[in-house]
């Protein structure tokens, strides 16, 4: 493990700048921006539909911008040639709303074929990373069931495993906790925070579950009917007094204690 | 009426827009890195030895029915023995390598459709994408290289076949001998009957391959759209054959002087 670090300001890894994006007559995203740092982890609110898988799709490139820019490092994305684009996607890790695991695979394959592509890794050291990225979500007995023999929260920490297994230096989660119960979501939060405290991985999760983003956020966007509509600390949304969304969190009474929690513990380990 | 006719004709051109660029992009990928050996075997394998038994069947069949069915006519021309000539030429040079193609274009373009296209809807080519996996290469050009390695041998294994029902009738029907049915079949076919008729085939196996990457790999619309692929794939692959036979029976017959 590399050694930790406290950083408050982070060095911009990927930097949107003013896209937009329609299907047709649907504008789904209108000029939005955002910056992410190194190690820096945002979550993504907003109601279904919104477009927030639009957003996470368009980071990577795998739809077209209709407007704007995105940069991965300061490299344009929509400009890179496909190996330039396939030496950025290298670096980071996806995790689809589905799981969208390979299903002509087993689970294990799933992991293995991308590190057996991208690494030089022997069979015994990848097998190593493989068990221990199913463990870290609880799925080490799975590895050799095939994907259509997993229930639909299996096949999301499937895909989390999978999206971690590179060790990636950027994490696009698309809502990592729906569907699962609240005791594994909690474990799936804290996977995504140590992953954050112990290896600098910065994150992207768009989630409908506030524990959740109370517990992993360094910076909390939400977007309403294709905008923007607040950009700050978690903490901030129920004095900003948009939508229901504050007196939701009131009513909640969601506080970090969870936070502080989990990360005094990971520096005690 | 009108509005309907004008939709179709618009919605084959764009297919046609799409499937030549797709085509295109076949080709420029198909010689780049990643060559992926080993899934490319399992796509020939899977392309062609599971059509084996279903294209012995076919073979087999129009063997023995062509034989049949030609037999009262020739009789009336007192030509009983041109018999196994006439079912050879016929099948080496049109029956076999059109029939099989597309029998072979209903299994496996549709098997083909609705398998990219369910990976499509469920976002894995989305995430062979993002995890740099060429999916292009891996799905698309194994596949396509697949059927056009695997139909040639199919043709080259039903022509056998069908010329093997074609000899069981005969020898039921008129007791013909083995060494004779062989002989007469040596003697009047040549390697003009032979080789252009496996030869097309590469390019219908191309056809089949490439429609049915692209009707998967450009499925939308859900559970819905992926069946719609799958059905797509047969009737666009099937129609292509058949449009390139012509040409394919034109060129054959202009570089071979078949007269
Ligand atoms: N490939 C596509 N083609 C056409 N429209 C699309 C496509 N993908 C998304 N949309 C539309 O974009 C809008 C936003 O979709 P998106 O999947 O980003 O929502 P979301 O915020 O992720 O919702 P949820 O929380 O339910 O997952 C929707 O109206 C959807 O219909
Ligand atoms: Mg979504």
């Amino acid at each position: 493990m590399p050694e930790k670090k406290e950083t408050t300001t982070h060095k911009t890894l990927i930097e949107v700048e003013h896209i937009s994006k329609s299907f047709g007559s649907n504008h789904v995203l209108n000029d939005i921006s955002l910056t992410i740092g190194e190690g820096e982890t945002l979550t993504v609110l907003g109601k279904s539909g919104v477009g927030k898988s639009v957003l996470l799709k368009l980071i990577v490139g795998l739809m077209p911008l209709d407007s704007g820019i995105v940069r991965y490092e300061g490299r344009s994305i929509a400009e890179a040639t496909e190996k330039e684009l396939n030496e950025i996607r290298k670096n980071i890790g996806f995790l689809f709303q589905g799981g969208a695991l390979f299903d002509s695979m087993s689970v294990g394959e799933n992991l293995n074929i991308i590190l057996h592509k991208h690494t030089d890794l022997p069979l015994e050291e990848r097998e190593t990373r493989i068990i221990r990225a199913l463990e870290l979500v609880g799925l080490k007995d799975k590895l050799d069931e095939m994907p259509s023999a997993l229930s639909g929260g299996q096949k999301k920490r499937a895909g989390l495993a999978r999206s971690i297994v590179l060790k990636p230096k950027l994490i696009l989660y698309d809502e990592p906790t729906t569907g699962l119960d609240p005791i594994t979501a909690g474990s799936i939060a804290e996977l995504i925070l140590s992953l954050q405290t112990e290896l600098q991985v910065a994150s992207i999760v768009v989630t409908h579950d506030l524990p959740t983003a109370f517990t992993v956020s360094d910076r909390t966007i939400v977007l309403e009917s294709g905008k923007k509509i607040y950009d700050g600390p978690v903490e901030g949304l129920a004095e900003a007094g948009h939508d229901h969304l504050g007196e939701f969190l009131k009513a909640a009474k969601l506080d970090r204690s969870r936070r502080e929690e989990i990360i005094k513990n990971a520096h005690k380990m | 009426m009108n509005v309907l006719s004008r939709s179709t004709v618009l919605n084959f051109l764009e297919k046609i827009g799409g499937l030549s660029r797709f085509s295109m992009r076949f080709f420029r990928t198909a010689f780049r890195r990643p060559f992926e050996t080993k899934e490319l075997v399992k796509q020939t394998y899977e392309v062609g030895v599971r059509s084996f038994g279903l294209v012995a069947i076919v073979a087999i069949v129009i063997g023995a029915v062509l034989t049949m069915q030609s037999r009262p006519t020739m009789m009336k021309f007192g030509a009983e023995a041109f018999i196994p000539a006439m079912v050879a030429v016929s099948v080496l040079r049109e029956l076999s390598p059109v029939l099989i193609s597309i029998i072979v274009a209903g299994r496996v373009a549709a098997g083909i459709g609705a398998e990219l296209g369910s990976m499509r809807v469920t976002e894995q080519i989305d995430a062979m994408e993002v995890a740099a996996l060429s999916p292009f290469n891996y799905l698309v050009v194994t596949r396509v290289l697949a059927c056009m390695i695997a139909l040639p041998l199919l043709t080259v294994y039903a022509d056998f076949l069908a010329l093997v029902g074609a000899f069981i009738v005969q020898n039921i029907e008129a007791g013909m001998s083995g060494r004779l049915f062989y002989n007469s079949v040596m003697s009047s076919v040549n390697f003009a009957d032979f080789a252009p008729g496996v030869v097309k085939t590469i390019f219908f196996g191309f056809i089949v391959g490439i429609v049915g990457c692209f009707e998967g790999y450009n499925s939308e619309g859900g559970t819905e759209g992926v069946g719609r692929s799958a059905t797509d794939a047969v009737v666009v692959s099937s129609l292509l054959i058949i449009i390139a036979d012509v040409l394919a029976v034109k060129l054959t017959v202009f570089f071979f002087d078949i007269a």
